[in-house]
């Protein structure tokens, strides 16, 4: 007889810390107690994404969830439950404020990524089953173009490409001006350089239709029938998927001429990018996609009075698309009921770095750092602490402890010195050095800067000296001064927003971790152990057992030691690799 | 060839069906694999191989394996979810060829979890949600 009953006990790492394994084990005795245990079948399962309220339980069929739950619980489960088929009221998860979207536990709320891992992305009548096409041809059928941007306007939705400017303010320009001009184009920016970010990417491989369906929606809003993607060209799945996309989507009359028989023709066409992060700024895509070499043009005149060819062009990012068809169909009153009061909606992130659930997420405006980090992320592995978020990838900053529990919005996050950027999240725990890691996002903007105007040109390059004397022990007090003042003319002067923003990692840092600055300057100390020049590593003789294990791992034979006696590193040769560091299980080996 | 509204309204109701009704006729078994840059990486590849030959070894015929695209759970990749009746649906992570084997073997064939391999579903479907415009 297969099992009437599933019973889920989280086993991840925060949900384990309380005991799961225990409460585990006490189900799994009580169902043999009672004679069970060919009725439910208890399992161990990974993450919740709710560990605040962990040990998690879940029953299936019939989806009760409980939180906090302890060992002494499982009788209750089991009795009341699993055998008289009452749910434990008191273990069941109570929303704080039940009236808000959260009828459910998860804190993950998919818009943009709603089919994701659903739908065979190569099948376009799977995306149809799914509402796909229905926002166009409703819209085609019973809205004006007004009413779409009416619709846009009420959403509140914002670019999720980096700046947060309103869609549908876009979109209106485009349409006020639609009756002067004799082309209009509507473009999709793929072009996602930020390398923490991959969100696009993933929209792109897991639900292409909804942004070629958002595209036709813009081309009908703003009069216009061509639209381009600009996609970068590592990116040969994505870019696989939507030319299989559109060639479906021109069979089914989705793309085309007469689209669904309205009388409005709209084409999309591909063009790939050779992948430099400053074609993602959008007069330098512009720029390429007209064949010209990638760099920024001054704005204004902005893109949407006069872009592509000198034509009036609707520029979005791949994210913001997503959303836009789930929008229409369900009117944009539903869409910012979600959200803060000026940011609607929700917004992925790419969760990277220290973290034990790494990936994309996608959470309502509004969500504190500290429910991404430590209900959905799953905390940080290996009990280490916290240290600080990167946000916003090089044109970003970094939020601290102290703000963990700031509802997180494009204002937050610019009030914070940081910015919402597209998504990229890197979690640092104490083992990551902030100037090393302001060094690695100094170091790509100056590697990506076109050199087309001298404040980020040269500024960058003398910012990216500073750092890198400052990691290797050389730094002066001055140095201090010289950054935040270099840092000013960059971000006024410079002509896109490469060099606008790149200062804005080091002075988001200097402005929360100047002390950290000032152990590499003053004390020749790099408290994360990260900055080789400043880092010893020595061998503590009341610990080391005399394992040889160090002396055989070095690369540089500069250990030595008799078997069974405290070994000693030779400073002179050693180069400063870790490895013995690494390798000591009795960590004898210590970084100072 | 060209589609009116009215065709496009009747085959989302056919496909809606055949996927529904498909979940809960007898003998249908779905299985969906994360095919993501991030899933092939953790090699779901070799994974929907290692499925097919299973199933084919145990002389199972019902099960169609669809491929999707990521769940954005990139630490328990390659992931997959298995839908058949008198079943709930499940999310499996974690993958690997022996995991593989042991879903069709315990959760298809002996309708019981693989332990240890079970992940939730990361947020709700707003697709289904009530209040549909269309
Ligand atoms: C240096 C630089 C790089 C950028 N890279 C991207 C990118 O990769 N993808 C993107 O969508 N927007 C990028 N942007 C923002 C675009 O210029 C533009 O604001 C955006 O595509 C507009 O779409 P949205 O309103 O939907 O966000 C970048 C901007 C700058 C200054
Ligand atoms: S700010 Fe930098 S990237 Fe932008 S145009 Fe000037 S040199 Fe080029
Ligand atoms: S590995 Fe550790 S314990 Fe072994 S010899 Fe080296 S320092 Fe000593
Ligand atoms: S850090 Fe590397 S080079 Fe130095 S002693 Fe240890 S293993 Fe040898
Ligand atoms: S570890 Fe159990 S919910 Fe995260």
């Amino acid at each position: 007889m297969p099992y009437k009953k599933f019973c889920l006990v989280c086993s991840g790492k925060q949900c384990a810390s309380g005991q799961s394994e225990e409460i585990y084990k006490e189900l799994k005795k009580l169902t043999m107690e009672k004679g069970i245990c060919q009725d439910v079948q208890i399992v161990r399962t990974g993450c919740f994404g709710l560990c605040s309220k962990g040990p998690i339980v879940k029953i299936l069929p019939d989806e009760t969830f409980y939180v906090n739950v302890g060992v002494k619980d499982a009788r209750a489960i089991i009795d009341e439950h699993i055998i008289a088929g009452q749910p434990v009221e008191n273990l069941m998860l109570r929303h704080e404020n039940p009236a808000k979207e959260s009828r459910f536990y998860q804190k993950q709320v998919r818009i943009a990524l709603r089919n994701c891992g659903i739908i065979n992305p190569e099948d376009i009548t799977e995306y149809i089953a799914r509402d796909g096409y229905a926002a166009l041809s409703m819209a085609l059928f019973e809205m004006e173009p007004k009413d779409i941007i009416e619709e846009l306007k009420k959403s509140g939705l914002r670019g999720r490409g980096g700046a947060g400017f309103p869609t549908w303010m876009k979109w209106k320009f485009t349409h006020d001006i639609r009756d002067q001009a004799d082309e209009i184009f509507i473009i999709c920016n793929a072009d996602e350089g930020d390398p923490g970010a991959y969100m696009d990417r993933s929209i792109l491989e897991g639900d292409p239709q909804s942004v070629l369906e958002a595209m036709a929606l813009a081309g009908y809003a703003c009069g216009s029938s061509m639209g381009y993607i600009y996609i970068r060209a590592e990116y040969p799945l994505a870019i696989e998927r939507l030319y299989k996309a559109m060639d479906q989507a021109r069979e089914y009359g989705l793309l085309g001429k007469n689209i669904l028989g309205s009388g409005f023709d709209f084409d999309i066409e591909i063009r790939l990018g050779a992948g430099a992060f400053v074609c993602g700024e959008e007069t330098a895509l512009i720029a390429s996609i007209e064949g010209e070499r990638g760099m920024p043009r001054p704005r204004p005149p902005f893109p949407a009075v006069k872009g592509l060819w000198g034509k009036p062009t609707v520029i979005n990012n791949v994210e913001t698309y997503a959303n836009i068809p789930k929008i229409i169909l369900r009117g944009g009153d539903w869409f910012s009921r979600i959200g803060t009061e000026k940011s609607k909606g929700t917004k992925v992130f790419a969760l990277t770095g220290k973290i034990n659930n790494s990936g994309l997420v996608e959470v309502p405006m509004g969500t504190t750092l500290r429910e991404i980090i430590y209900d959905v992320g799953g905390g940080i592995p290996n009990g280490k602490a916290f240290k600080a978020a990167q946000t916003g990838g090089p044109s970003g900053g970094v939020i601290t402890a102290e703000h963990l529990d700031t509802p997180i919005d494009y204002e937050t996050l610019g009030a914070l010195g940081s910015m919402m950027g597209s998504g990229g999240m890197i979690v640092m725990d104490e083992d990551d050095c902030i100037v090393d890691v302001t060094k690695f996002y100094l170091d790509f903007s100056v590697d990506e800067s076109c050199g087309k105007c001298a404040p980020c040109r040269i500024g960058g390059r003398k910012m990216y000296n500073i750092l890198r004397k400052i990691t290797m022990g050389k730094g002066t007090m001055e140095h201090i001064q010289q950054l935040r003042a270099l840092a000013v003319p960059m971000q006024k002067a410079s002509l896109c927003g490469l060099g606008q923003s790149a200062p804005n990692p080091i002075l988001s840092t200097l402005r929360y971790f100047e002390e950290e600055y000032l152990a590499h300057i003053r004390d020749h100390r790099c408290p994360a152990g990260v900055c080789k020049a400043l880092v010893t590593y020595t061998i503590n003789p009341d610990i080391c057992i005399g394992c040889t294990v160090c002396s055989r791992k070095c690369p540089n034979n500069c250990i030595t030691g008799e078997r069974k006696k405290p070994h000693v590193i030779d400073q002179d040769n050693c180069i400063k690799c870790g490895i013995c560091y690494e390798g000591c299980k009795f960590g004898a080996v210590q970084i100072a | 060839m060209g589609m009116s509204r009215e065709e496009l309204r009747l085959l989302r109701e056919k496909k809606r069906l055949e996927l529904h009704e498909g979940k809960d006729s007898e003998n249908r078994i779905e299985i969906l694999i994360g095919m993501g840059s991030s899933g092939i990486a953790s090699g779901a590849k070799d994974i929907l191989k290692t499925l097919s030959e299973t199933l084919k070894e145990r002389g199972i015929n019902n099960a169609m394996i669809r491929k999707t695209g990521s769940l954005g759970l990139d630490h328990a990749e390659p992931t997959l979810e298995i839908k058949m009746s008198g079943m709930p649906d499940i999310i499996y992570g974690k993958v690997t060829s022996d995991v593989a084997r042991r879903i069709v073997d315990r959760h298809i064939l002996g309708r019981e979890l693989v332990c240890g391999h079970v992940f939730d579903k990361p947020a709700q479907d707003v697709v289904k949600e009530p209040e549909h415009a269309i």
